[in-house]
This record gives structure tokens, C-alpha cells and sequence, in this order.
């Protein structure tokens, strides 16, 4: 009878750790950054129709990169557990913390009991009346969660265009300031010395959630109206 | 190395994360189905609940209209002046309830979140038969309620937009779905009111003209109907309009609906004698 090798804990977690980083590393970037009047999600998508980023709730939305059918799921179940939460109790006692824990819960169960990883990395953010009750959660594929301010970049190549959005960053930006800076960080070259992209309208999925709206805060911007934000 | 009870976990049930279905419904069949309004224990004997009454709908050019009066009965008495009984469906379509108001308010809620979620999860707009098809589904799981006098008994209509009209379905308890030309109306005061438009309606009419009639049909119908409540300029309870065109449901303010209102009383005094009786 042949022995099972024995591989330490460690290891195992750090393989599949390896494993997941790689799946969305190989993903185009996702960028989310908070503007005076909500928060704004930039990626690029010639797609019109598979989103990586997507209305929840009222004022939550989600955006995710990584592997289309994982995130797709979990898109899913997020507005299966927002609508069912709704129902039950009233649409204000939905919150993206609540919605960010069984994420959370999710992705760490996956990760350490399932054979693989899923290999997705998720913001859920929600919008509050004022900027200060603005919300960010950002989530790793090992459930691990961590509460951002400003702005969150996530993806293949998040470290080097975090590092563009950060310097181009301060509060209180409008709206057509942030999409110019998500939209240069989204352009910036992958290897150090290549050159800058200018990314068209018609390949980029840009969608906010307006706090100045009355009920449901998310809106995709398309077409002439992004066009004209663009060029603002 | 999987737990025999996902909920154990803390993780979301594996309910949640099935693919395959748009509908809110089917969730909760599947994995709530104690929530559904047509799952519980039918009550037993007689039960005293508030019921809503008229409401009417008719089409315009490039549109439709839905109105309701204000009044909620239960026996003889007024159980309420301003229950709402007109309620935006989704952007483009209107649904307005007649019968047990609080089952035809947890209905339309349960209607309204329906759309919603396909809305978000399909990423598109149901067709306008689509919805009224759904309507009629949740209205078959009521026939149990209304077999005991629970009914609920809506009128739905909204711009279609692939014809880009507005249209009007009707619905029987039984969740039988049909699609009304020009007007309709349902309720207690459906007979006076549906004699009124008949009157009133006008081919190629603007949405002021159809606001208009829409009025005067539940004036109509708080003249002759006890349990239909007319406009209540003391207190300032008008009837809830709303019109679903192209540019979606929007619901007719009140000063609009207060002149309407005054317009209508004035037609009225202006025609009636002193033989008493006119109009």
C-alpha cells in the first residue's frame, strides 16, 4: 500500500495561495475610486454585455476580476442574499458589511476545505448619504478582508497602477477627475519603459454609484455621455 | 473534507450560488419557501381584513395611465383615507390592486422585487409580456387565500418598449391574464368607473386629457361606489396617478391632481340644476 506524501500545512496554503494570485493576475485590472459625489469603478472591457462590475442593492454595488464564472457566481449569490435580506427586514437593512462578511465567509471556506481556490478578488462598496458614509470592502481569494479609503486597485497589474492612482488621488474629486485618473492608471504601460495606452470609451466598462440618485445609486455610463465625462 | 452542513461553515448555502435561475420566486421556493405568500396555512372561518377598491388604467398616445382612489374598507367602516394603491412596477410598467389590502401589498412588493432581481441578475429589462406573465404566476399562488374571500385582484399595465405603446392587462383570481384595449378598471367601484371611460376615453388623447379622465372616472365611481373614496379637498388626500410612458413611471403631483380635482367639481356644479341630479 503506497503511502500518501505528506505535504505541511504551510506549504498547502501557500501552493494554492500561488495557485489563486496567479488565475487573477493573468485578469485585466479593476479600478474603484470615491468621488465628492460617490464612488466610480474603471476597467477595461470591450465586452457589453459580461460586466465585471454590477449593481447589488439600492446603494452596493460589486466589481471583481479574476475568473469570469467564479466571480459571476458569486454576483449572483451577493444579489440572491441582498434581495432575500430585503424582503425579510427593509432595503435599508441591507448593508455591504453584511454582504462583505458572507463573502468573506465564502471565499475563506473554499479556500481552506475545497481542492481549488477560487481565484477571484472582489470589492463590494456601498454608497452613504454623505462621503464620509461612503463604504469599500476589498476581498482577497482567501476571504481575507480589508476595509479600503479613496480608492482600490486590484488585478494583474494593481501594484503598479495603484501606485498612479495613489499619487493622483486627493478627496473631494469630481467625477470627470477621477475617470481621468482611472483611465490613465488603466492605460499605464505593463513594463517599465513601454508606452502609455489612451483607452477609448468603447473599451472601457465604467459604471458609479451616485449618491444624489433617490433609490437605486447605480448607473452605468456608456456611449456619448462617457465620451463627454472623457473629455471633460 | 467538505462539512456535511455548508451552513456550518458560515459560508452562503449552496442555494445561493446555483446557477440557472433569474426569479426571486423560485429562490424562495427553493430555499425560503415559508416567506412565499401563497405557502402558509390557509386561515379558517371568516377573517375581517381592510379591503382596497377601484382603481383604472387606460392607454394614451405614447402611453398609459393608472389611477386609484384612497379609501380602504372592511365591513361598513373606512379602515383608511390614504392607503396607496397605485405602486410603480419597474421603471416602465404600473400595478394597481384591488381586494385584501395587506396580501395585494405583500404581493406587489414580492412583484415588484421579482423584476428587480431579474433586472440585476439578467442585466436587462424584462418584455412587458414577461412581466405580466410573472404577475399572473404570483396571482395563482394566492388561489388558496382567495377561495376564503382573500382575493387579490390587480390591474397591471406599462409602455411596452419594443411597440412603444402603453397596455393593459387584467387579471381574474384564478390568474387568468388579459389584455384590455383602450381602459379598464377593477374594484367595487369598476362598473360606475368603467362606464365613465367608456364616456370619457378619446382615441390619440395627450397624458393631461388622460390624467383627466382618469379622475373623473373615480369621481364617477365615488358617486355611486360607498366603498370608493373621491378626492377629499378638506384634507388634502388626492388619488394616486401615475403615468409609464417612454421617459418611465412618473407619479402626477398633487397640485396638478388638486387642480384636476377642482376642475371636475366645478364641471359638475356648472351642470347641476336645481332640480338637483345632473351628471
Amino acid at each position: 500500500m503506497s503511502m500518501p506524501f505528506y505535504v505541511s500545512p504551510e506549504q498547502l496554503m501557500k501552493d494554492r495561495a500561488d495557485y489563486a494570485r496567479k488565475g487573477i493576475a493573468r485578469g485585466r485590472s479593476v479600478v474603484v475610486v470615491q468621488y465628492d459625489d460617490g464612488i466610480a469603478f474603471a476597467t477595461e472591457n470591450a465586452s457589453r454585455a459580461l460586466h465585471k462590475v454590477s449593481e447589488i442593492y439600492d446603494r452596493i454595488a460589486f466589481a471583481a476580476v479574476g475568473k469570469y464564472n467564479e466571480f459571476e457566481n458569486l454576483r449572483v449569490a451577493g444579489v440572491r442574499y441582498a434581495d432575500l435580506r430585503g424582503y425579510s427586514y427593509d432595503r435599508v437593512d441591507v448593508t455591504a458589511r453584511g454582504l462583505a462578511n458572507a463573502y468573506a465567509q465564502t471565499l475563506g471556506t473554499v479556500f481552506t476545505t475545497e481542492s481549488k481556490p477560487l481565484e477571484v478578488e472582489l470589492v463590494v462598496a456601498e454608497v452613504g448619504r454623505t462621503i464620509d458614509g461612503d463604504q469599500i470592502y476589498r476581498l482577497a481569494y482567501d476571504g481575507s478582508v480589508t476595509d479600503e479609503h479613496g480608492w482600490v486597485v486590484m488585478g494583474g497589474q494593481a501594484e503598479r497602477l495603484g501606485a498612479v492612482v495613489e499619487e493622483g488621488w486627493r478627496p473631494g474629486m469630481t467625477l470627470p477627475q477621477v475617470l481621468a485618473l482611472a483611465v490613465r492608471a488603466l492605460g499605464t504601460p505593463t513594463d517599465e519603459g513601454g508606452p502609455q495606452r489612451t483607452l477609448p470609451a468603447a473599451q472601457l466598462e465604467v459604471a458609479v454609484l451616485d449618491r444624489t440618485r433617490p433609490r437605486r445609486a447605480f448607473r452605468r455610463l456608456t456611449g456619448a455621455l462617457l465620451e463627454d465625462l472623457l473629455q471633460a | 473534507m467538505t462539512p456535511a452542513d455548508p451552513a456550518a461553515s458560515g459560508r452562503l448555502p449552496h442555494a445561493f450560488t446555483t446557477p440557472g435561475s433569474s426569479s426571486f420566486v423560485d429562490f424562495l421556493a427553493g430555499h425560503a419557501p415559508d416567506l412565499l405568500p401563497g405557502n402558509r396555512p390557509l386561515p379558517v372561518g371568516d377573517v375581517q381584513a381592510p379591503h382596497g377598491t377601484t382603481i383604472v388604467a387606460l392607454t394614451f398616445d405614447g402611453g398609459m395611465v393608472m389611477a386609484g382612489d384612497r379609501r380602504a374598507t372592511m365591513g361598513s367602516m373606512i379602515a383608511s383615507r390614504e392607503i396607496e394603491k397605485v405602486f410603480p412596477a419597474d421603471e416602465y410598467s404600473a400595478v394597481g390592486i384591488a381586494g385584501t389590502a395587506g396580501l395585494a401589498v405583500e404581493l406587489v412588493r414580492l412583484f415588484q422585487l421579482e423584476l428587480e432581481h431579474y433586472e440585476k441578475i439578467e442585466g436587462s429589462l424584462l418584455s412587458l409580456d414577461g412581466k405580466a406573465n410573472r404577475l399572473s404566476t404570483m396571482i395563482r399562488g394566492n388561489l388558496g387565500l382567495a377561495m376564503q374571500g382573500l382575493a387579490v385582484v390587480p390591474l397591471f399595465g406599462g409602455y411596452d418598449l419594443d411597440r412603444h405603446l402603453g397596455r393593459i392587462f387584467s387579471y381574474d383570481v384564478t390568474g387568468g391574464r388579459y389584455e384590455e384595449h383602450d381602459h379598464h378598471a377593477v374594484g367595487s367601484g369598476s362598473v360606475f368607473a368603467r362606464g365613465s371611460l367608456k364616456k370619457l376615453w378619446r382615441p390619440g388623447m395627450g397624458s393631461a386629457d388622460a390624467v383627466r379622465v382618469a379622475v373623473e372616472a373615480l369621481v364617477d365611481a365615488a358617486d355611486d361606489d360607498s366603498a370608493t373614496g373621491g378626492p377629499d379637498s378638506t384634507r388634502r388626500i388626492w388619488p394616486v396617478v401615475a403615468t409609464v410612458t417612454e421617459a418611465g413611471y412618473l407619479r402626477v403631483g398633487d397640485d396638478e391632481l388638486a387642480a384636476v380635482a377642482a376642475a371636475s367639481e366645478e364641471r359638475r356644479r356648472a351642470t347641476h340644476t336645481d332640480r338637483g341630479g345632473a351628471r
